[in-house]
């Protein structure tokens, strides 16, 4: 319980940084659900300040706790200890707190005492647009105040649905229990109300529900305010919105607010790396009732592989990427072959094993401007698991890397170099759309060179690592991502893991742990209260996040560990991990330079790619 | 308009760029792995362009196909003139048993048109999916009528059923009305037809 309740916290500790003088009464947005249809409103008003109030400022004494900085070599314990000593007060109490915790009934409990008569509505359901009501009706409503303004109200504008040629697959039926009871829902609709992606059901049958989450993101804009969070009981629902996107999370979850909009982000960016966002605003604004599932039909599998990547793949919660351990000398003379095989224009090279990357060579003049964020490649990575058309020949398509230019395209090279298993993956990255043949020349010389030096072979070797190769006792698991990789300012933000073993190998037990440690991250990342290192003894297991300038690592023991064990087996795995990193990342990615004209393709150098982004679309309107 | 491979190919090597369009769905990536392996697998929507070859050899001629299998799906509509630019074949493909994609693929062939000079490419229209018999929309009659009016070849195919017959059809017709030598045409084919060697061939 006390975890949740820091959760709890937490949550309510965002909010209150808004002041309670709402913009906007509450009676009138109950008002306005009311007229869509919601006759079971059950007045949030009162509860909504009551939640206020009840922020608890439960264990703030923590935060400073420990705001000092342990080295990486870690001659630890004197200093170590005194500061997981310190942490004692908050730990004695998780500890008898926790110990009496039964699974997750904690924050449930907690959030029932905050809505309690409203659970009632439960029962009432009888759709998915009310399913979604209620639970913004039962929850409080989380404003803020930065004007948007200038719009008109799209719910005047939500017309007629027409319904696209190619239609979605999915046929789940939207007014089915089982259809609630999904973990995450994600909702992605245009400003007017129109549907655009819905993870689970056809985002036809949802229209109406997404014109009700539309509605109250309208009606919370006229207020200028922009509503970005909504709790109840069981669910979080998340709003972002991105220009005229509008994306939408209904979470049971338990990930904070931040996590849960930053998986939207990447649910974004995934639509932009196919569209760019260039011809996603223009073609709003050309028309504002736009069906954008014309432009994103067929795409629907990327979007549902993301996030099932999402859910099961630290990397993007770390923000960091997973490579493939190697021997350092094998992946430095895969390196080379890489930098050899050159062609103006070509940008960025990209070797992937087993969906994992082997090593990524960079153009210099580029990377000068700007570095290859961990997303780019996750939405690379994701486009590349989710099409087994790959592997039917060499791929030429067009792909925008949205935090690298959200604007422009590149154009991406794919190929299997070991068909037909098809694990090894090239990935050739240029900025002249004309450049397939010079480019495919290059995988000749990479495929030649990587059968000359017997690649292939020593690739399939490689693999993951156990850990008990780090040979510490009662560790079952851990995640470490460093800050402080040589180059660290153009480098790509990277984290080692050892494979999930048991008791985590049934996917609900790692779902479980990858919870834990979610909920782990989302404390130490607290924007109200952001915490160094957390000790935390749960039911099955004990786990210690710890967060430096140099690192941030998140460990699971068995439960029973000694504190002092733990500290010891910590100091350890650093250690191990300092001798072996020279084979768990990437530490020199190495440069070529294949740009005759260095603004060509640099970040602002949209000539050559722009007439593609303009050509088409807007014919299509 | 068929170049010759110079340099590192060898002579005799007729390169011949084929590309397929025509909506998603309709099998145009089936139809191309039935060209290259000669198999029906499940496909995932193809993602801007796969690009293929198949190397054909004839009793004294070596035709290499560059298949550009490009995407049906909307949102590559504009980048699809990078693909199908230079073709000396394109196969416009339709799915028999949906009729959009039937009006859809008289849009292509509007584009199409626009870009080339008669002659300059063979143009196939494709009626696939001719196992879905029951479920036709549309008409051979339509389908040929079609062919007829714009001057195209045409055929119905199935990659799924694999019938073998129609797609060494649309191979040898295509081929047939590049090669310009009537002396080639007349001993390349006779009456034994192409022969082909196992397996594609994916770069050399
Ligand atoms: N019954 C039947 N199904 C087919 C045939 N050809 C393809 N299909 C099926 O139609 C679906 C689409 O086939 P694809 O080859 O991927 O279609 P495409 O034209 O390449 O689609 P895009 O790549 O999106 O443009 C797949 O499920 C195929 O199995 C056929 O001849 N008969
Ligand atoms: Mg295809």
């Amino acid at each position: 319980m006390e975890r949740d309740n820091h959760q709890e916290g937490e949550a309510q500790g965002v909010k209150i940084c808004d002041p309670p003088s709402e913009r906007k009464p509450p009676d009138t947005l109950a008002t306005s659900l009311s007229l869509l249809g919601n006759h079971m409103f059950p007045d949030p008003v009162e509860r909504n300040n009551s939640t206020t109030d009840k922020e608890e400022p439960a264990d703030l004494h923590l935060s400073d706790v420990t705001a000092q900085e342990q080295s990486l070599d870690a001659e630890p314990p004197s200093n170590q200890v005194k500061k997981l000593e310190t942490e004692e007060a908050e730990n004695s109490e998780c500890q008898s707190n926790e110990s009496a915790e039964t699974t997750d009934r904690g924050a449930e409990d907690a959030a029932d005492r905050v809505t309690e008569d409203a659970a009632a509505v439960d029962n009432d359901q009888s759709d998915s647009g009310e399913f979604v009501v209620t639970m913004l009706a039962k929850a409080k409503l989380e404003e803020q105040g930065i004007g948007v303004k200038g719009r008109s109200s799209p719910l005047l504008e939500a017309g007629t649905q027409e319904s696209p040629a190619f239609m979605s697959h999915r046929d789940e039926d939207v007014t089915a229990d089982s259809w609630r009871q999904h973990r995450k829902h994600v909702f992605v609709l245009s400003e007017a109300g129109k549907p655009i992606y819905s993870r689970y059901g056809s985002e036809e049958a949802l229209s109406s529900t997404m014109g009700v989450m539309m509605a109250l993101v309208s009606f919370v804009q006229s207020g200028d305010n922009i509503i970005r969070s909504v709790y109840s009981e069981q669910h979080t629902v998340v709003f972002l919105q991105k220009g005229p996107l509008v994306l939408v999370c209904v979470s049971s979850s338990r990930q904070s607010e931040q996590q849960l909009r930053g998986e939207l982000l990447y649910v974004y960016y995934q639509i932009i790396s196919m569209l760019t966002q260039a011809s996603i605003s223009r073609i709003f604004e050309h028309k504002k009732n736009y069906d954008l599932r014309r432009l994103l039909a067929g795409s629907e599998k990327i979007l549902d592989g993301l996030l099932n990547l999402v859910d099961s793949d630290p990397s993007f919660l770390l923000a960091a990427i997973h490579c493939l351990p190697l021997a350092s000398s094998l992946r430095d003379s895969l390196s080379q072959i890489l930098q050899k095989a050159i062609t103006p224009n070509l940008v960025f090279s990209i070797l992937i094993a087993k969906n994992q990357l082997l090593t990524i060579v960079q153009e210099k003049t580029v990377i000068e401007d700007t570095r290859l964020e961990p997303a780019d490649v996750h939405l690379l990575l994701n486009l590349i698991g989710a099409s087994s058309a790959f592997q039917a020949g060499e791929i030429w398509t067009p792909i925008c890397l949205p935090l690298f230019n959200p604007d422009c395209y590149f154009y991406a090279y794919i190929s299997y170099l070991d068909p037909p298993e098809c694990t090894v993956c090239l990935l050739l990255l240029s900025t002249d759309k004309e450049a397939f043949y010079a480019v495919a020349e290059c995988k000749r010389k990479i495929e030649e060179a990587m059968v000359a030096q017997n690649s292939l072979s020593l690739i399939a070797k490689a693999q993951s690592y156990s850990v008990s190769q780090v040979g510490v006792s009662d560790l079952r698991h851990f995640m470490y991502k460093p800050f402080d990789v040589p180059d660290n300012y153009r480098q790509l933000s990277q984290f080692t893991s050892p494979e999930m073993e048991a008791p985590y190998s049934s996917e609900e037990e790692k779902m479980r742990l990858l919870d834990l440690y979610r909920y782990m991250h989302s404390r130490i990342h607290s924007t109200s209260r952001p915490l160094k290192l957390i000790y935390h003894v749960a039911e099955r297991e004990t786990l210690l996040a710890w967060v430096t300038s140099k690192f941030e690592l998140y460990t699971c023991f068995s439960p029973l560990v000694t504190k002092a064990c733990a500290i010891t087996a910590i100091t350890k795995l650093l250690r191990w991990i300092k001798k072996e990193e020279d084979r768990l990342f990437i530490r020199y990615p190495p440069k070529y330079s294949t740009t005759p004209n260095p603004s060509k393709s640099s970040r602002g150098g949209k000539s050559d790619q722009q007439d593609s982004t303009d050509n088409g679309f807007l014919s299509l309107l | 308009n068929i170049s010759f491979h110079g340099g590192e190919s060898p002579k005799g090597t007729l390169r011949v760029k084929m590309v397929l369009l025509g909506s998603s769905g309709v099998g145009k990536s089936s139809l191309a792995l039935r060209f290259g392996k000669d198999e029906f697998r499940s496909t995932t929507p193809t993602v801007g362009c796969a690009y293929l070859t198949r190397v054909v050899h004839l009793s004294d001629v070596t035709l290499r196909f560059e298949i550009w299998d490009t995407a049906g799906q909307e949102k590559y509509h504009s980048v699809t003139p990078l693909y199908y630019r230079g073709a000396h074949a394109a196969l416009l493909v339709y799915d028999i048993s949906k009729r959009e994609t039937f009006i859809r693929a008289q849009v292509w062939l509007k584009e199409l048109e626009k870009q080339y000079t008669p002659g300059s490419t063979v143009m196939w229209l494709v009626g696939n999916k001719g196992d879905l018999a029951q479920d036709r929309q549309v008409s051979v009659q339509e389908g040929q009528a079609l062919a007829n009016d714009r001057d195209l070849s045409f055929t119905e195919t199935s990659a799924l059923a694999g019938d073998q017959v129609s797609e060494l059809l649309i191979y040898k017709k295509a081929v047939l009305g590049l090669i310009e030598s009537p002396d080639l045409t007349k001993e390349t084919f006779g009456n034994k037809g192409p022969k082909f060697k196992d397996g594609p061939h994916i770069y050399h």
